[in-house]
């Protein structure tokens, strides 16, 4: 047998965006088993039920993470009107449904640009984040936030999204799409970029859904799981097909989310194209009492959200599963059998949230 | 799969204009919905301490008797839930950063003397108004009283005559 060394790998690491620590155990280059190990920003945000109300719980909820942060707080405001059985207004599910797309938008193209970092082509992850800026623009023009939204609550939104900016929305987002192509090509038309991306970190489908990955990085891999099929929000009544590849190597987790990201602008269109009009928010009386989970589709993949409620404005329980957690197993599987200098790129090509998983 | 693809793209940026500002030179422009900070109309507010409550950090405090308003801008989180509770409106989200600073104290609003004065002569007035009403309900219901006692002393004597 060959020597076999031990290598520490973050949790400070140029390519990692967020902490996460793994141990490689190494042969000749050569990745032979991974043990991960996170905990480096743990906040204790579930914890702060029994200090704040389920009102104030939506501000929290969405500061789980930087960049999901839009679908944290819509999935926990979605969870606690569900058990206190409220209904909110159709214009308020349009507008949330829109948001999400656009902070999709905004989360892939964030990965784009990391990917290409991660492999060295730094022209282009100038170029992903510059046309990135361009939806930020929009996010706060609509909300008032780039990062942090703060338009859900409990029963609805706070803001609406008037015809002016919808115009002005609807007009960067042809133009986003139109830099994109351009982008799209060297992605994936580029010489250079498929010998580094193909056939790197292969996960078959079995090994995805044994591992019970979510997300791209699961459809990359041939399994159907896109949670917006379930219809919450206004994904009921808009027409998508969700975007799946069965190669299940790097190159086509990048095609999906690119292809995803087309399918996000479509979303937009037809939310805005289908959005009626009326009242953005419902009266919400009394304390939640009861438990729920809900699913939903964030850009990662699928998180989980688990609210128990006891009849006083204090939650008895609030969890979060989210998709970088899922996905983690799935890293571990891709890593063996990968070189070292492709560590980075793998841990990149799961989207790892790590300030989600850990909350 | 060509080789040079990203190079039509490279070519069309050395012509372009940088897409960054140089912003402590030209100013930053933000959208009207911009969450920066809060501002308070403090002559409107009534310290019903409705923003208090709904803070979730925690970061104003309220004085009703001193007319004041206070926030600790290092503890606020701008999430506007202040501004949506107010029931009088007086509280706006404005565009506009806070600036960076050395120590975390208070931004302290306390309403104007004549102000103050005036809410306390209309205090003054309300309770007089408040005080008058409850008197001339009293005399009324006393008065109900006295008649109801009247028709059921004439009502017993008729009971007695017959």
């Amino acid at each position: 047998m060959k020597k076999r060394s031990v290598v520490p790998y973050g949790p400070q690491h140029p390519v990692l965006p967020e902490p996460i620590h793994l141990d490689l155990v190494i042969e000749d280059e050569k990745i032979m088993d991974v043990i991960p190990s996170i905990g480096f920003i743990h906040r204790g945000l579930e914890g702060l039920t029994s200090k704040r109300d389920f009102n104030q719980m939506a501000y929290v909820a969405e500061r789980i993470c930087g960049i999901c942060s839009f679908g944290h707080g819509f999935g926990y405001c979605e969870t606690v009107e569900k058990i206190m059985g409220v209904e909110i207004p159709d214009r308020a599910k349009y507008l949330r449904t829109i948001w999400f797309e656009m902070s999709r938008v905004h989360s892939h193209l964030l990965w784009l640009g990391l990917l290409a970092d991660g492999f060295g082509f730094e022209n282009l992850f100038y170029q992903c984040w510059r046309v990135r800026e361009k939806i930020l623009d929009m996010l706060e023009l609509t909300t008032g936030g780039r990062v942090i939204f703060s338009v859900n609550k409990i029963g609805g939104v706070m803001k609406d999204i008037s015809s002016t900016m919808a115009k002005s929305v609807l007009e960067s987002i042809d133009s986003i799409e139109a830099e994109l192509k351009e982008l799209q090509k060297t992605f994936m038309g580029d010489y250079t970029v498929e010998s580094r991306l193909k056939g790197c970190g292969v996960l078959t489908k079995e090994q995805a859904h044994a591992l019970g990955c979510a997300g791209p990085f699961a459809r990359a891999s041939g399994i159907n799981n896109d949670m917006r099929l379930l219809g919450y929000a206004a994904y009921g009544q808009l027409d998508f097909e969700p975007v799946i590849s069965d190669v299940g190597d790097s190159y086509a987790r990048c095609d999906v989310r690119i292809r995803e990201l087309f399918q996000s602008f479509d979303l937009i269109r037809q939310c805005f194209n289908k959005m009626p009009s009326g009242d953005l928010s419902v009266d919400v009386k009394g304390n939640p009492k009861g438990e729920h989970f809900t699913r939903i589709e964030q850009p990662r993949g699928e998180a989980v959200y688990y609210v128990h409620g006891n009849g006083t404005p204090f939650l008895d329980r609030l969890r979060v599963r989210t998709p970088t957690f899922a996905n983690l197993a799935g890293l571990c599987e891709t890593l063996k059998g990968a070189d070292y200098a492709d560590v980075g790129l793998l841990v990149l090509t799961i989207d790892p949230c790590i300030s989600c998983t850990e909350r | 799969m060509s080789l040079m693809s990203f190079a039509s793209e490279s070519l069309k940026n050395l012509f372009k204009k940088p897409v960054t500002t140089k912003y402590p030179f030209e100013p930053a422009v933000y959208p009207e919905r911009s969450r920066g900070h809060i501002e308070i109309e403090i002559d409107n507010c009534i310290g019903c301490g409705m923003c208090v409550r709904s803070c979730p950090l925690g970061a104003l405090q309220v004085n009703r008797a001193k007319g004041l308003w206070a926030i600790n801008r290092f503890d606020c989180i701008a999430c506007g839930y202040c501004v949506e509770k107010c029931p009088k409106k007086c509280l706006f989200m404005k565009p506009g950063y806070q600036t960076p600073g050395e120590q975390k104290n208070e931004d302290v609003f306390v309403k104007s003397p004549e102000q103050l004065e005036k809410e306390a002569k209309q205090r003054e007035e309300a309770a007089a108004k408040a005080a008058a009403a409850q008197q001339a309900a009293l005399a009324k219901k006393a008065l109900e009283a006295k008649k109801a006692e009247e028709a059921a002393k004439a009502a017993k004597s008729e009971e007695g005559k017959d």
